[in-house]
């Protein structure tokens, strides 16, 4: 059963300013086929641990680990942990001008797989994903990300997420700036990728209101980063009546 | 430190006549810059010109060692060898220069489109006329190595529609002025290509002729060749007009690829979309990208857009990037400019990383797409697929994985 933990991770960021430590020993156990839930308010470093799995080279982890079967993911670089199983689906994906999004799932793919798809497969699976996430046909034809709404950049996130069937998946705000249509879709499509590979997701989120449509296993709420407090999924019940003040008071009288 | 005022100098009046009236000194600096595009010099005859200093703003970015035999020498203004496709409505022969359609698109500017224009004898005319969109070829490769003139007189008839493509291979030293006029109505596409030999020199300076509510796409490609300058300058001077410039560079170690780009609006409601993009590699590799942009007061609601980007790929290059906007009227519906030269975007990469996706293919789907960007516009299937064929090719030659950081 694969799984990925994180041990004390200690984590800043490079700003103008010097270094500015973001996590402050976080702790998570994740297997597969499990949905894990992180939420907490803005700022409190949820995105960065998001960007820390996925290796993004401005944030300096200074101590702990973090291990995908044993082996260590820290000394990987960003497309070993991506070939390793690990996919981070954006916040804000990055416009790539030029390279269509046909070209794009396709070298992508080839690169996860060690060896290019058979193709009638290929274009089977991308075309019938693209439909379950009611995408039309000429977005395989478009610029990846250029000019795409944001419903259309989490749904081509999620695109990527069905066809290159990772072992582990963050999810970063997925469902920021999506409408009830769009969130039910993209939703949907984590599911799928759940049932169909036993994914395991890191879902984070600021609101309770995608939780509706993932049922998450574990709930972990963070502040000032790290785990403030973990449960079920009553505590993001909680969380929804609450808000977060309860943890913020805390913050505000120390 | 102390200022001291300088010492009194008496001035000496000249003696002008009129009382009181006496020529501005310009602060006795002599002469004074061109302060408007429009006002350059222009002369069909290469006596006319000084002798080119380097000094000029036509020329202070040029390597004018390596084309002197093109700016002064005596030329070969003769017929020379072309592959042209039969295409119907499209007529492609040898005109005398007494063609009454010779001049009337432009005036060289510089000595070395002087000195074409003054020694060409025959003008390769390419006629297209007809509403259906059909595709021309024109294939020169066999120019040799002496110093050449040459004229290329390019007209679309009104409302006829056609892409014209202008293929350049082999060796070359060129001077040429080509002139591209779009009648009323009319659509019509020019790509021209330069892929010479490492060793090939080649001046052009296009001059276009917009006619009233037609609309030409200009796009110049340039991947081979020692020292490559294309000026591409078009007038819209009637209403309604519209161009689209697009370009796309590749320079490596030792190429100087260059362009200085001339769009006049000289009459209401035209539109000029200008955008150039280059990639850099290897030592020495220079490109220049100049662009002009003149609203004169008789073009009221205009709108016009240019830009420049260039992906610097190693150390030791060099992109000069130079967009002028000029505008002499404040009624227009847009006018902007945009120039950025610099390495790979590092969220780009990580993104593709996060793919799975290798840092050095992640580099080369990057600067790939970069410039397909400019090739997917051309709108000619074949030739796309040959021109990414040779960015490929290009970048076959780059170790993108040590970019100098």
């Amino acid at each position: 059963m694969a799984v990925l933990e994180i041990r004390d991770l200690h984590v800043s960021v490079e700003t103008d300013q010097g270094s500015k430590p973001i996590l402050r020993g976080v702790d998570l156990t994740i297997r597969k086929g499990e949905t894990h839930a992180i939420m907490g308010p803005n700022g409190s470093g949820k995105s960065t641990l998001a960007y820390t799995i996925a290796g993004h080279p401005k944030y300096t982890v200074n101590s702990g680990s973090i291990t995908l079967d044993g082996q260590d993911v820290l000394a990987m670089t960003v497309d070993e942990r991506a070939r390793a199983g690990l996919f981070l689906a954006m916040q804000y994906p990055v416009e790539i001008p030029g390279v269509t999004v046909t070209n794009f799932l396709r070298t992508a793919k080839t690169a996860i797989d060690g060896e290019a798809p058979p193709i009638r497969h290929w274009i089977k699976d991308v075309k019938s994903s693209m439909k379950n996430l009611r995408m039309d046909s000429t977005f395989a034809e478009r610029n990846v990300n250029e000019g795409f709404s944001g419903g259309e950049k989490k749904r081509h996130e999620i695109l990527q997420l069905e066809l290159l069937k990772p072992t582990f998946a963050v999810l970063d705000e997925t469902d920021s700036g999506l409408d009830v249509d769009a969130l039910k879709i993209v939703s949907e499509g984590v599911n799928r990728a759940k049932e169909n590979t036993n994914l395991g997701v890191l879902l984070i989120t600021h609101y309770t209101r995608i939780l509706r449509y993932i049922k998450p296993d574990f709930v972990h709420v963070f502040v000032d980063g790290r785990i403030a407090e973990e449960g079920g999924p009553e505590l993001a019940d909680r969380l929804e009546d609450e808000g977060y003040d309860r943890f913020l008071v805390g913050e505000a009288t120390a | 430190m102390t200022i001291s005022a300088p010492e009194a100098t008496t001035t000496k009046l000249e003696n002008t006549g009129q009382l009181g009236y006496k020529k501005h000194t310009d602060g006795g600096w002599g002469l004074v810059p061109i302060q408007t595009r429009s006002e350059r010099f222009a002369s069909t005859n290469v006596e006319d010109f000084p002798a080119v200093t380097g000094r000029e703003a036509v020329w202070k970015l040029t390597p004018i060692d390596r084309v002197a035999d093109l700016i002064d020498g005596q030329l070969d203004g003769g017929e020379y060898a072309i592959d042209a496709t039969l295409v119907n409505d499209v007529d492609v022969s040898w005109v005398d220069r007494t063609d009454a359609r010779i001049g009337t698109a432009g005036t060289p500017e510089e000595r070395a489109s002087a000195n074409a224009w003054t020694q060409f004898d025959k003008a390769l005319a390419i006629t297209v006329s007809g509403e259906e969109p059909k595709t021309v070829r024109v294939r020169r490769s066999e120019l040799g190595t002496s110093p050449r003139a040459a004229h290329v007189l390019l007209e679309a008839k009104p409302f006829s529609t056609g892409l014209v493509i202008l293929a350049n291979a082999g060796q070359a030293r060129l001077t040429e002025n080509v002139e591209i006029i779009v009648g009323e109505g009319a659509n019509l596409t020019v790509v021209t290509v330069q892929q010479w030999d490492d060793d090939a020199a080649h001046l052009a300076s296009h001059f276009t002729t917009v006619g009233r509510d037609a609309r030409v796409k200009h796009v110049v490609v340039t991947l081979g060749g020692s020292v490559v300058r294309v000026n591409p300058s078009t007038h819209l001077n009637a209403q309604g007009g519209e161009v689209e410039a697009l370009g796309l560079y590749f320079a490596d170690a030792g190429q100087h690829l260059e362009q200085q780009v001339y769009v006049d609006h000289d009459a209401p409601h035209t539109r000029s979309r200008v955008t150039y993009k280059g990639a850099l590699q290897g030592e020495g590799a220079r490109t220049v990208w100049i662009g002009d942009v003149l609203i004169r007061q008789s073009a009221t609601g205009t709108d016009s857009y240019e830009q420049n980007r260039n992906l610097v790929l190693t150390d030791g290059t060099r992109a000069d990037s130079v967009p002028n906007l000029e505008i002499e009227t404040g009624d227009i519906a847009g006018a902007g400019h945009a120039s950025a030269t610099g390495r790979f975007d590092d969220e780009q990469l990580f993104y593709l990383q996060a793919r799975g996706i290798t840092e050095e293919e992640a580099r080369r789907l990057v600067v790939r797409g970069f410039l397909t960007e400019i090739v997917q516009q051309i709108g000619d299937a074949e030739l796309q697929e040959r021109l990414e064929i040779a960015i490929e090719e290009e970048l076959n030659g780059t170790n993108l994985s040590t970019d100098g950081r």
